[in-house]
């Protein structure tokens, strides 16, 4: 109350102009979202069809590829994190974190050392003002991933998945991604799933007759497909990972700007009302003092007389 | 054999973040590894990899459409082809001037290593599929 009329005023005036900004992010946010789904269900049949044909080469033959081999002793592990380049999107960047951090605990509980690598700016930054060292970052796309980006990220991962101890990258025995996972508009909940050594879900029930899976002929040969076909199937999980850490992104940052623009209202109404009280406290104190001036204009008269 | 029992082929063209066509086809021809291939209806099952180069679909139309694709994978099961590939255009997608500038840089660059060859094998694959069309 110890404000003037004035200030409560400006205070208004800059409380509306940031609801202002915070409604045009929200509408912002609303219309990328949809233009994410539709990215992430045009993605879908790629990764449908790769599925697919890794089920079944891994049906039909039994080689042991290098990406699905479990080490005997794995001592190093690598962790993929999926934020987002810019904030203002509520608790989106830090419940990943948080998630990511978990996973690290349980890891090292394992006895297993943690290498990082990171996607988006905030997980940088993160790591960055903890000092701790990240191998790995890339930035700049987390509301519109490419598949180019997430190929890069493929092939850096399995390269270090693949490399020998002694070769010049770090050698990690298994890597584990952590995202968000777009469920729908209103949660979207952090995850974190293993990569690699890669886990071929075969049919374990027995297959109906008539449901076989075709006899397939393999050209060049089986061992050949799968060594094409596997670093593909990780670089579309990352892409899918990727896809839906964006929708989740725009989702978390319209809801978070929606209750912005929320308080913003609240806050609104509540100066008005102070500003109200005081403009009306300013009014009576004036006609007190009128009233008491007259009155004691009368009195002197009354006096006088 | 082209019309065998009435069968047609059920023909996706998929790239890593699209679908870029499906429908039904008479007959297919792709280039795998091994070298082209011509996939007719009641096809044995087949799974095999596939270069960058040029995919043929003749659709029940009589139409023939034509798409430059990347490396990826050819699944042949039911009379269902799959064509999978990280990136892929039809033909009519195709920037004629612009794809033979890439070959041109491509050629330029002066490497020679394999990624060097992908990206000449890839223009060459995008001009023939844009020329063939026009």
């Amino acid at each position: 109350m110890a404000l003037s009329v004035r200030e409560y005023r400006a205070r208004i005036k800059s409380t509306e102009s940031m609801k202002k900004i915070t409604r045009a992010m929200e509408l912002i946010a609303a219309s990328r979202i949809i233009k994410a789904q539709q990215r992430a269900q045009a993605a879908a049949p790629y990764a449908r069809e790769l599925t697919r044909a890794v089920s079944a080469v891994a049906t039909f033959s039994n080689v042991d590829h290098a990406l699905t081999l479990e080490p005997e002793n794995p001592k190093k592990a690598a962790i993929l994190i999926v934020t987002s380049d810019r904030g203002l999107a509520g608790a989106y960047s830090s419940s990943v974190l948080k998630e990511a951090e978990r996973l690290i605990e349980k890891l090292k509980g394992e006895g297993k050392d943690v290498d990082l690598y990171t996607s988006g700016r905030k997980a940088e930054a993160y790591f960055k003002f903890r000092q701790r060292r990240v191998v790995q970052s890339w930035t700049g796309f987390s509301d519109q991933p490419t598949y180019d980006v997430a190929a890069e990220i493929g092939a850096t991962l399995i390269a270090t998945f693949l490399a020998e101890e002694g070769d010049d990258l770090a050698d990690v025995d298994e890597v584990h991604v952590v995202y968000t996972r777009f469920r729908s508009m209103l949660s979207q909940e952090p995850t974190a799933v293993r990569l690699l050594p890669l886990e071929v879900v075969e049919g374990t029930e027995p297959p109906e007759a008539g449901d076989l899976l075709p006899l397939y002929e393999f050209e060049p040969s089986p061992s050949d497909v799968l060594d094409s076909l596997l670093p593909r199937y990780v670089q579309s999980r990352i892409f899918f990972a990727l896809l839906q850490a964006a929708a989740s992104e725009l989702a978390a940052r319209q809801k978070a700007m929606k209750s912005a623009t929320d308080n913003a209202d609240e806050l609104i109404k509540k100066y008005k009302r102070i500003a109200n009280q005081a403009r009306q406290a300013g009014i009576t104190q004036e006609i007190s003092e009128i009233v008491g001036g007259v009155n004691a204009l009368a009195d002197a008269q009354a006096g006088s007389e | 054999m082209a019309d065998a029992g009435g069968a047609v082929l059920q023909v996706e063209l998929v790239a890593a973040d699209r679908l870029v066509w499906s429908g039904q086809a008479t007959m297919v021809i792709a280039r795998t590894t091994e070298g082209d291939v011509g996939i007719l209806p009641n096809h044995a099952p087949l799974l095999s990899s596939i270069i960058e180069g040029v995919v043929d679909v003749q659709t029940v139309e009589g139409e023939t459409w034509v798409a430059a694709v990347d490396a990826g994978f050819l699944s042949v099961a039911d009379n269902r082809v799959s064509i999978l590939s990280e990136r892929a255009e039809m033909s009519h997608e195709i920037d004629l001037e612009k794809a033979r500038q890439d070959l041109e840089r491509a050629r330029s660059s002066g490497e020679d290593d394999d990624a060097a060859q992908e990206a000449v094998r890839r223009a060459e694959a995008r001009i023939r599929a844009a020329e063939r069309a026009s």
